[in-house]
């Protein structure tokens, strides 16, 4: 007789791919590496200390949130890693690590899990937290540092180190001091891992390659504020000059690759990924030429998040067979 | 690239196991369950009673329903009785058992039919006297598909995409017996009058092309059609698109996009009915998986119990943990080896390793990755979201409906949501709402 005492019953489909939530937030952390590397050579080990005070503390958090309200531990999820990872790479490498901590509570307690955890919340807990820390300490979180300076592990960075970044220059339509190449290679000022945007791009290709972002987004928001920056460049910059370090500096590509492809604050719809990278790009433009900021990114992104189930909403795919006449109204 | 169509995912074939292996015939068994309910439409009556004796290929059941499938005996022998016996579809279904006598004596009407004068009534009512229905799974009448389909349509398509993994029996029937295929499709176009025909393969199948070809002289009007491997590449609405670029309408039929479709064992009905007069008696079925000592492709008879399919092959190398009837995206798990093989049974399989693992925290994380497979353009996870405690209107307004229930959402999520369970929940709940309009 056969043993049939292991049988279950359940309904199709019977097979799922093994790629789970897990493997997703791996390959995201695998990605960051290259420009994790760049950081430390940029801003030395002060700037490896604070990612880890930062993930610590975010993995922490979210471990004795969960623990404390009885529901299923989900660190092994490594989601907390990720935002723990994005929320220390916008964040200059002078910032106290106390500051890292605070930020990290605010991130994963108020944004992510008082809305219900992983897949719940509407803003990015990255970008959130590093609001708040803007919003709580605005002259520490715009004291930039320059590459290579010899920092302090722990303490205090002194002000005589501070650098002026390249957006600062492009805000006030000036040519930065920095070359292409310096910028695009992170040898800048800036926040800890948004300096190198080759070492964010090659992130970004692997995620293409690993499937675990569409390149629709990025391609949208970077595609935006190219054009933009071509066409209407500020002060003295050329087109070209003006489109080149819009592009390569700020946290242009750390935003329009990790931050703006976050799962749950984006849109699942295509058309709908479409209309979001546009309005993050368009938003980004925006922020840097008239506001008192000269960086526009993460609250062009924050905006967008809060717009992500409008933007769903009038970005609903065409089912497939829809009757012709559907087929007008939804091109309407 | 290859033809296909929009969304899909790509799932381990495991077809490896069994597509070299050559069809293999199984003993008839010392007894067959028939149940009266093996198509879609109405379940037929018996015809015969406890104690008859019954030829091989005779009708046992019929029904006078329009959407219904005559039943045959598949081996002759003595009626035992007539009983509910278990079922795939999970409950128990009035069965005729037939013993054995290990004659095969066949019945009167096991005749060639002669072709050069049939009409097109005369071929639709040989099709429903056969009892051929859809071999593809769902087992839809087929005289019904030919009688609502000619004149209506001009573009007619075998197919044999067969994408469910594992499942190799009409790769193996194309392969081995290219004939049946081919000249049934000719048949088949011909009753249709004449209209483009395509048997639809996927790539991973090529070597069928040539064999297939012999029978396809240039000018018959039968064209073979490679397509991409993906599934659902054998969803009806997903292979007209991907062969003719057209869309069949929501709630509409593949005849209103001018299209037939039909499976390729079913073709091969068709054929064997009208060159040797037999109705369907035989199956071939592949029996893998992971908890299958030794895969095979089996030709067997209607109403062998799995558990004979089981041991020919060597039995199980573990206890497995799930047994289906059909493909793993698509088929339907049993709880017992006493279910018959019937006549949309394409293939056996069982699995003992984490294959069919579910997960206890299941999660939405918004990635779209439902979005982007899904292959009628829904968004499975707004369906799920609302399946259980959402207003019907709301279901409505997600294209509940539109599901065709392939499975290649819950496929590929990473946060393990039972979507395409939860939508068929949703499904009936919109069904049910119609009704009681």
């Amino acid at each position: 007789m056969h043993d049939l005492s292991k049988l279950k019953v359940s309904s199709s489909p019977h097979i799922r791919t093994a790629e789970g939530i897990t493997h997703i937030m791996l390959d995201v952390i695998i990605a960051l590496m290259p420009a994790l590397i760049v950081s430390v050579y940029v801003f030395g080990i002060r700037a490896l200390f604070l990612t880890a005070v930062s993930v610590a503390s975010c993995v922490v958090f979210e471990y004795l949130y969960c623990k404390l309200l009885k529901k299923p531990n989900p660190v092994n999820d490594l989601s907390a890693c990720v935002t723990g990872m994005l929320l220390a790479f916008c964040l200059p490498v002078s910032s106290q690590w106390w500051m890292v901590v605070v930020g990290a509570l605010f991130a994963i307690v108020i944004v992510k899990q008082l809305y219900g955890g992983i897949g719940k919340n509407f803003m990015n807990p990255a970008l959130a937290g590093r609001a708040f820390l803007l919003a709580s300490w605005p002259a520490a979180m715009t004291l930039w540092t320059a590459p290579r300076a010899a920092l302090p592990l722990i303490k205090a960075v002194p002000d005589a180190v501070s650098a002026a970044t390249p957006l600062a220059s492009l805000g006030k339509g000036i040519v930065p001091d920095a070359s292409i190449a310096d910028v695009a290679l992170g040898m800048v000022g800036g926040s800890m891992g948004e300096v190198s945007a080759l070492a964010l791009l090659a992130g970004g290709i692997y995620l293409v390659y690993r499937k675990v972002i569409s390149v629709r987004i990025p391609l949208c928001y970077i595609g935006t504020v190219a054009v933009i920056t071509f066409l209407f460049p500020k002060g003295d910059l050329g087109n070209m000059e003006s489109m080149l370090y819009s592009l390569l500096s700020g946290g242009l590509m750390l935003g329009a690759i990790f931050m703006a492809t976050d799962y749950t604050t984006s849109p699942i719809t295509k058309r709908g990924q479409i209309i979001y990278g546009v309005g993050c790009g368009l938003l980004t433009v925006f922020i840097r030429y008239f506001s008192a900021y000269p960086e526009g990114t993460s609250y062009a992104i924050l905006i967008m998040n809060a717009l992500v189930f409008l933007i769903e909403k009038i970005s609903m795919p065409k089912k497939f067979g829809a009757p012709p006449k559907q087929k007008k109204e939804a091109a309407k | 690239m290859a033809r296909t169509f929009k969304g899909g995912i790509h799932p381990d074939g495991m077809k490896e196991l069994t597509s070299s292996k050559p069809i293999e015939k199984l003993a008839p068994p010392e007894y067959v369950v028939l149940p009266i309910s093996m198509h879609i439409g109405a379940p037929c009556e018996p015809l015969v009673s406890k104690g008859d004796y019954v030829y091989m290929g005779q009708k046992i059941a019929d029904s006078p329903a329009p959407v219904s499938a005559p039943i045959h005996a598949s081996i002759s022998g003595t009626v035992r009785d007539i009983v509910p016996m278990p079922h795939s579809n999970g409950s128990k279904v009035m069965s005729i058992i037939i013993d054995n006598d290990f004659k095969d004596a066949p019945h009167e009407s096991i005749q060639p039919k002669d072709l050069s004068t049939i009409t097109t009534e005369e071929f639709i009512s040989a099709v429903r006297e056969a009892g051929i229905v859809g071999h593809g799974g769902a087992a839809f009448p087929t005289h019904i598909k030919i009688s609502s389909g000619i004149g209506k349509v001009d573009r007619l398509i075998i197919n044999a995409a067969e994408c469910e993994p594992y499942i190799t029996s009409d790769h193996r029937i194309m392969l081995e017996r290219p004939e049946e295929v081919a000249e049934g499709a000719k048949l088949l176009r011909k009753m249709f009058g004449d209209i483009e025909t395509a048997i639809c393969i996927e790539n991973n199948k090529q070597n069928v092309v040539e064999g297939l070809k012999k029978y396809l002289p240039d000018g018959c009007g039968v064209d073979v059609t490679v397509l991409a491997t993906k599934y659902p590449q054998g969803a009806e609405k997903q292979l007209i698109f991907a062969v003719t670029g057209r869309e069949v309408q929501s709630g509409k039929l593949p005849a209103d996009a001018g299209c037939a479709v039909f499976n390729a064992d079913t073709t091969a009905a068709i054929y064997r009915l009208f060159n040797k007069g037999v109705p369907v008696l035989r199956r071939i079925v592949t029996v893998s998986g992971s908890a299958i000592c030794e895969p095979k492709n089996l030709e067997v008879r209607i109403g062998t119990p799995v558990e004979k399919l089981i041991d020919a092959c060597g039995g199980f190398k573990e206890a497995p943990n799930k047994l289906l009837m059909g493909g793993p995206m698509m088929g339907t798990a049993l709880s017992s080896l006493d279910v018959p093989v019937i006549k949309g049974t394409n293939a056996i399989l069982a699995f003992c390793g984490k294959e069919c693992v579910l997960n206890p925290n299941p999660v939405c994380i918004r990635c779209g990755k439902c979005v982007e497979v899904c292959p009628m353009s829904l968004v499975p996870t707004y369906i799920y979201r609302s399946y259980e405690t959402d207003p019907v209107q709301v279901l409505e307004k997600v294209n509940a409906l539109d599901c065709i229930e392939c499975g290649a959402c819950t496929f590929v999520c990473p946060g393990k949501l039972p979507l395409v369970q939860g939508i068929r929940v949703a499904k009936q709940r919109v069904l049910d709402a119609r009704r009681k309009k």
